[in-house]
């Protein structure tokens, strides 16, 4: 470690104004900060900057992504070697599904950090880290059998389109992770939904439909109970895209996150609490098939718990004030699942829940701060009075 | 003096030149005026009903123009839109007419929107901004010049769309003449899609303001 500083102080200078590789500034600057937390002070003022930057922040959500990946790497083996009933090891089963992944996530990190550092490049920025986290969740949320070159295509169009025309990272409206698989599931559909793309190589004949997959077509209620359990729904051995299907692994991640205090609780306790009280309502409502599922089981299939978790705790497109957390959770848990329930188009409503939320993120602070602007305002009115 | 001047001035002086040729660059109805975005998102998932709505507003611009100013003394300034709108619907009837006579396809592919070119505010913005100011051969030229600035970037969404979007042109089948889906490759279903078209757009705006700075307004 200690050679690899010296090295990078020793070659540093070339990289700096006036050096030999001035135009590779970014690139070098990028690894260098990866590496080593840099030394950076203010410039002005008495303020202190600790070591937890952004890379660093980053990292600590890809250290929490790491149960969910690592549940669905085995899973994916799990459910491959159920389809062709054959048993296998536990190191067997991992391997086999770590082989189908990493292919996903390599694929995802290599073009989306390319198409960072060719605009960082352009625009003589420095290289933001912001898409470590996108990296890993964008195959986290695809199904394992998604072509590569779609998940190349949809992170591309994730990053330009999601970030970088608003200015990179920190200044991107709606979630990139979140974008690309919008993006994938609009644009190859095939690929996206059904019950033959949720398992690695499934033998012909057989069905792998999700829990929500199976719920659109349902049409008795005892297909209710034909589901897989709320506890194998709630450990995850069920089909799903790769990361999102153990709600215990995710729920893991989530309190690592909520322990570091990066993300905000307050966000994912009511997303939950949102999405948990529309079940009721329909619970209560009842007219169809769908309506009668028991509200927790909405919390545990599909990808409500990684939505909750990973995606509507994103600190840039979530709301920013306290209050309008709270709001903007509660929103996301109920439309996802409206949308679940009510539109037959969309078997999950988490994904498009969020992404109209982070556009409705802006507005909803806005009205928070003007309302409290109000409330003091009065009181000021009163004192004077 | 100014009528003396513009009468001796050449039919395609450098300044009449620069009608069409700003309304095709830098001061493009779609791109930078932002205007006529609604037909750009409807007509433009193929290239065929783009091309015949680029013809039909560059037939109702052009003479519409030419109407408006050659009765831009006499139209009477409180009921000015109103008379716009009759020489408008006037025009949009005639290349309705004519389309479903002789393109009746393309003429259903493209069902409202030819009889919405009325409501294109390209055309109602030329009428007000221009040709109520000028002569017939500049209101002419104003005219021509902004249809083909607006057909320009209807084609050009509508190629990309058609190419990505159902893998053809003109609706030969590009992709599969070259083999790709052999190799996996699939449609993008989105690109046919309506957002697409003003995604598309906004690159083609980006890479348009990215190439000449004086666009760029903050």
């Amino acid at each position: 470690m200690k050679a690899l500083e010296k090295f990078l102080d020793k070659i540093r200078p070339n990289f700096q104004k006036g050096g030999k590789y001035q135009y590779l500034q970014s690139t070098f600057d990028a690894f260098d900060t990866f590496l080593f937390v840099p030394g950076h002070v203010t410039k002005k003022g008495s303020h202190i900057r600790d070591g937890i930057d952004l890379k660093r922040t980053m990292f600590m959500v890809v250290m929490a992504v790491m149960p969910a990946m690592f549940f669905g790497m085995w899973n994916v083996g799990h459910l491959h070697f159920l389809n062709i009933n054959e048993t296998a090891t536990f190191i067997e089963t991992f391997f086999y599904g770590f082989l189908k992944v990493l292919p996903l996530i390599i694929v995802s990190y290599v073009v989306g950090l390319g198409v960072e550092f060719i605009f960082a490049q352009m625009r003589g920025h420095e290289v933001n880290e912001g898409f470590l986290v996108s990296g890993i969740l964008i195959p986290l949320i695809v199904p394992v059998s998604t072509p590569l070159w779609m998940v190349a295509v949809a992170t591309i169009f994730a990053v330009i389109i999601g970030k970088e025309v608003f200015g990179g990272t920190g200044m991107n409206i709606v979630n990139p992770a979140l974008l690309a698989r919008a993006f994938l599931f609009f644009a190859y559909p095939s690929n996206m939904s059904g019950d033959k793309v949720w398992i690695a190589e499934q033998a012909d004949g057989t069905t792998g439909a999700t829990p929500l997959g199976d719920l659109l077509t349902a049409t008795d209620k005892t297909q209710i109970d034909a589901l897989p359990s709320v506890m194998e729904s709630f450990i995850g051995t069920i089909p799903g895209s790769v990361g999102e299907t153990s709600t215990l692994a995710i729920l893991l991640g989530g309190l690592f996150l909520l322990f570091t205090g990066i993300a905000s609780w307050r966000v994912m306790l009511s997303v939950f609490a949102g999405g948990y009280a529309m079940g009721l309502i329909f619970n209560a409502v009842d007219t169809n098939v769908y309506m009668a599922l028991p509200a927790h089981m909405h919390l545990v299939i599909g990808g409500f718990a990684f939505g909750a978790v990973f995606m509507a705790t994103d600190p840039v497109t979530a709301a920013q004030t306290n209050t309008g957390k709270y709001i903007y959770g509660i929103l996301i848990g109920v439309i996802a699942v409206l949308i679940r329930v009510v539109n037959p188009a969309y078997p999950e409503g988490m994904m498009l829940a969020i992404l109209l939320l982070n556009v409705f993120a802006p507005t909803i602070d806005y009205y928070v701060v003007q309302s409290n602007i109000k409330r003091r305002m009065k009181r000021l009115d009163k004192i004077t009075a | 003096m100014s009528e003396q001047v513009q009468q001796k001035e050449s039919l395609f002086s450098a300044k009449h030149r620069r009608l069409i040729t700003d309304a095709i660059g830098k001061d493009n109805p779609i791109t930078v005026q932002v205007l006529g975005i609604c037909s750009a998102l409807a007509v433009t998932a193929k290239l065929e009903p783009a091309i015949v709505m680029s013809i039909s507003v560059l037939f109702v611009l052009g003479a519409g123009n030419v109407i408006i100013s050659l009765l831009r003394n006499t139209i009477p300034q409180r009921i000015r839109i109103i008379v716009q709108l009759v020489i408008i619907a006037a025009l949009v009837i005639l290349v309705d007419q004519v389309l479903k006579a002789y393109a009746y396809d393309v003429s259903k592919q493209l069902s409202v929107f030819v009889g919405l070119i009325i409501t294109n505010c390209i055309i109602m913005g030329r009428f007000e901004a221009f040709a109520m100011a000028n002569k017939p051969w500049p209101s002419f030229l104003d005219g021509i010049g902004n249809s083909i600035g607006y057909g320009l970037i209807l084609i050009i969404v509508a190629f990309f769309r058609e190419l990505l979007g159902s893998g053809s042109i003109f609706g030969w089948n590009v992709f599969e003449a070259i083999g790709l889906y052999d190799l996996g490759y699939v449609n993008n279903g989105l690109m046919i899609l309506p957002p697409m078209a003003l995604i598309t757009v906004g690159i083609i705006i980006w890479v348009q303001r990215s190439r000449n700075p004086e666009l760029i307004k903050d």
